[in-house]
């Protein structure tokens, strides 16, 4: 995107790159980033490491019948997703953060809920709803009989829900972006005799690019990794075609190949994403200034305004809810009083993760911010790739390198002491909360780093003369300007683990089933009415954080 | 700011030090659901004080889990659905054998292990369900008879990646051998009018809104949505009458290799032969009982009785990659 000089004087903000601070020897802060680096690239080393003993037979199987249809699929997918998630995100997150229109107060965090529900619940419920036997076709034909039947198991309804799924990350990230970028730089762009159009698109865009290259980084990662929505609408992506290898070929090596095709992919877009983007420096300009100075909206533009946001609010809130809220009726059973003890833990999980991953990110994206370069570029990537690896495989590359640690530490307490004890690491909760801050990291980076990202250089080096160094700077400066940036990060965690489910499943202990256990209990048994319950559960238990942030971040 | 996390880290460690006692009850790793086990275990509980802690999750991935435990694992018991998965856990090596004249006499041999590594619990009949309105049973014959002309356009099949139909592929390889199934399978994949859909209930709710005539089934989604819906015009026809019989397929357990209670794990798995677990376990989801002695529910009853294929299960695991591959050979999405 091209940054007009014009924008760049008015924002006084997007100045080249110039500052670079001046620490060479690496800190603990670094180091630390690097520990957590290579912590979080065990799965994707357990996934390399199958290369050793390739799958020749099923490769040369794979790569003749299936393997073209894969990728131009998964293709196909990301080229749908990413302009429609792209487009609803920013453009309900500039209307919401920007301007002023009839119902925005309500559409603000309405627009949020939409995260609450999980993508292939979303999926069971459309294809419900639209599919030929679906009530929409049903009523089609009866009263145009002589009609076709209409398929919508294609790539254009696959994108659709997860677009519908997905856009409430750019949502979020952009709603932050926008609600913080400071009246300022509009203003000036304004006072320099710019249309509101022109300065949207050459300030308020430019100046959120961080956010929305960050949100679609999670929607690409989410849209590759994805296996429940498109094994509903039984779309073939490299996802499917991991778990066929796995679970039908039998051969978890040629899975594991498969998946780190997947991981290379991902990582050849961030590196393109971080290039394009380091040449640029975001940084806020001028003070915040928040509520009241938003652009009014008047006539046609207004009600318009307002009809898209209620479009997508239907759309990807209201309608599936009230489906799921139907069928939740029919399969009613007493024991809906279980999942009140579900709905606790998957929170308890959620809270727990939330906090561990949060605190991750802001250690790697301070490193970052602290030590700029190559060794942490990459630290980094490899810390946050556990998102593109579809949830089964990378819970069990969590889970082999677990298992076996814990074995041989038993094996040497049995050798040294004769002490038979039981497994520690299998099985516990500290277990599961890395497996997951591991899937999730990039989640809790990518909004933590974009906010570090906006402070500007002056104000750190103003508090470095002022004598403010190291951990105090972090606390003092740092934690402080991100705190709407870390709240984001911890909400996405939060409502990502809640709707988390092959990790879960695999690394649960015992008595800890959470209602995303239970859907799938139920889903893949073809049970979508009961699998409505807990879904509604979830969707509940994942409502109250999401208008927490939404509510915190208006209110500043 | 590292003092601020102290307290987090300290929390960390207590949760990872939280060492799960696994004393004296049984523990189950089940591919089944809850809401399909949790009775059976209840029931046994309350006869014997027995305790029965269990996880669920794909049969794959608790395979995987087993094999990384080891000679740790807190399972004494594996239960999952479809033969081929049970198979593997067999090939595997994370089940033994187990030899109890009970077992033996309550389950048939076709539907266990030939080397007794696992047993059959309930059956599942993968059949035919056409459309009333459109099909007469006389039209219908044989499961490779769907891949004739006349059939055009009016076949519906749920997804190949479905394990169901891979055992199904994998059961006509044994039968006809792999180049007369692949002819059947592309002929099946020639006849459909639509793509493929992802569960057995979608499969016959396009038969029966009318895109299509039959599809291929297991009978209790076929039970759910005619207990669902009574007046949707499906019904079961009974194939390969005349031949090897209707195709099954079963959910089953076997006793992992490194049981920590393996007597107590035996007397389960003998419970779960006998005639008070079978009804329970054939009602719950409409399944047949593996033990021949126990009559199926009425309302299964009530399809009618049938030949049953007497292939022996074990066949559906050994066959399983090819018959994935022919699918993805022919075309078969």
């Amino acid at each position: 995107m091209p940054v007009t000089s014009s924008a760049q004087s008015a924002t006084g903000g997007l100045c080249p790159p110039a500052y670079t601070p001046a620490v060479h020897r690496i800190s603990g802060w670094q180091s630390a980033a690097l520990c957590l680096a290579a912590l979080a690239s065990v799965p994707l080393l357990v996934l390399l490491a199958s290369f050793l003993t390739p799958e020749r037979e099923i490769w040369h199987h794979l790569s003749e019948h299936v393997l073209t249809g894969l990728a131009t699929n998964t293709l196909t997918l990301l080229l749908c997703v990413l302009p429609l998630t792209a487009l609803l995100g920013v453009g309900l997150a500039w209307l919401t953060g920007a301007c002023e229109y009839p119902g925005r107060n309500f559409f603000t965090w309405a627009l949020t809920l939409p995260f609450a529900i999980p993508p292939y619940v979303f999926a069971f419920v459309y294809l419900g709803f639209f599919d030929f036997s679906g009530p929409v076709q049903t009523l089609l034909r009866t009263w145009f009989p002589s009609m076709e039947f209409i398929e919508v198991r294609n790539v254009f309804g696959v994108s659709a829900i997860l677009s519908l799924a997905f856009y409430p990350y750019v949502y979020l990230l952009c709603r932050s972006a926008f609600l913080t970028q400071g009246r300022t730089a509009m203003e000036a762009a304004r006072t320099l005799g710019l249309s509101p159009w022109k300065a949207f698109f050459k300030v308020s865009l430019p100046m959120a690019r961080p956010w929305i290259a960050a949100g679609l980084m999670l929607v690409c990662m989410e849209s590759l990794a994805d296996f429940g929505a498109v094994a509903i609408f039984n779309y073939d992506t490299f996802t499917t075609a991991i778990y066929k290898a796995w679970f039908g070929l039998f051969s978890l090596k040629a899975a594991s190949q498969l998946s780190s095709l997947l991981v290379l992919f991902v990582l050849i877009i961030l590196t393109i994403e971080q290039h394009l983007r380091n040449r640029l420096r975001f940084t806020q300009a001028g003070r915040n200034s928040g509520k009241g100075h938003r652009m009014q909206l008047t006539g046609f533009a207004a009600w318009g305004a307002f009809c898209l946001s209620a479009l997508v609010f239907t759309l990807a809130f209201a309608l599936p809810c009230l489906q799921l809220a139907a069928w939740a009726w029919k399969a009613f059973s007493p024991e809906i009083l279980r999942y009140a003890e579900l709905a606790q833990n998957t929170l308890t999980l959620g809270l727990i993760t939330a906090l561990a991953t949060t605190a991750a990110s802001v250690m790697l994206a301070y490193a970052r911010r602290t030590a700029p370069g190559r060794t942490m570029n990459w630290a980094t990537r490899a810390a946050t790739l556990g998102y593109a690896m579809p949830g089964t495989v990378l819970a069990v590359g969590v889970f082999i390198p677990a298992a076996w640690l814990d074995n041989t530490m038993l094996d040497m307490v049995a050798h040294l002491t004769g002490w038979e004890l039981g497994p520690f690491i299998q099985g516990s909760l500290g277990l599961l909360i890395t497996a997951y801050a591991i899937r999730f990291l990039a989640a809790g980076f990518g909004s933590a780093d974009s906010a570090m990202q906006r402070i500007t250089p002056s104000v750190i080096e103003a508090a470095r003369t002022l004598g403010c160094h190291g951990t105090a700077l972090l606390r003092r400066i740092y934690l402080p300007m991100t705190r709407t940036g870390l709240f984001t990060a911890a909400i996405l965690v939060l409502v990502d683990v809640m709707k988390e489910m092959p990790v879960t499943l695999m690394m649960r202990p015992f008595g800890w089933d959470t209602l995303a256990v239970k859907i799938y209990e139920f889903t893949s048994e073809g049970e979508w009415e009961q699998a409505a319950i807990p879904a509604l559960f979830l969707i509940l238990a994942g409502l109250v954080p999401v208008i927490l942030l939404t509510r915190k971040t208006e209110s500043r | 700011m590292l003092k601020r996390f102290t307290p987090l880290l300290g929390a960390a460690l207590i949760l990872l030090s939280a060492i799960p006692s696994f004393a004296a009850e049984l523990v189950v790793y089940s591919a089944r659901g809850e809401h399909l086990i949790k009775p059976l275990f209840d029931a046994y509980t309350a006869k014997t004080g027995v305790e029965i802690k269990y996880v669920t999750d794909k049969e794959a991935v608790l395979l995987e889990r087993l094999k990384s435990e080891g000679e740790r694992t807190p399972a004494d018991m594996l239960i999952t659905v479809d033969a081929g998965n049970l198979w593997l856990a067999g090939e595997a090596g994370v089940i033994q054998p187990v030899q109890s004249p009970i077992l033996e006499a309550n389950i048939p041999v076709h539907l266990r292990d030939p080397q007794n590594r696992w047993y059959g619990l309930s059956l599942r009949a993968r059949t035919i369900v056409y459309n009333t309105d459109k099909v007469k049973p006389a039209d219908l014959s044989t499961y490779a008879a769907l891949s004739g002309p006349e059939w055009k356009n009016r076949l519906v099949l749920r997804t190949s990646k479905k394990v169901y139909n891979q055992s199904l592929v994998a059961s006509l390889i044994a039968e006809h051998g792999e180049s007369e199934a692949e002819k059947i399978v592309s002929g099946w994949v020639a006849n459909t009018p639509v793509a493929p859909f992802s569960n057995d209930t979608k499969a016959m709710e396009a038969v029966a809104a009318g895109i299509g005539d039959v599809t291929i089934v297991n009978t209790y989604y076929f039970g759910r949505l005619k207990n669902e819906k009574p007046e949707t015009p499906l019904a079961i026809f009974w194939p390969d009458q005349q031949g090897a019989g209707v195709h099954v397929n079963v959910s089953g357990a076997g006793i992992t290799t490194h049981a920590k209670h393996k007597e107590e794990a035996v007397k389960l798995l003998e419970w779960l032969s006998s005639e008070d677990a079978q009804k329970v376990f054939a009602s719950l989801n409409m399944e047949f009982p593996a033990n021949p002695a126990v009559p199926a529910d009425p309302l299964v009853a009530s399809w009618g009785s049938f030949k049953a294929s007497t292939l022996n299960v074990a066949k559906y695991g050994e066959y399983q990659a090819q018959a994935i591959k022919l699918m993805d050979r022919v075309g078969y999405k």
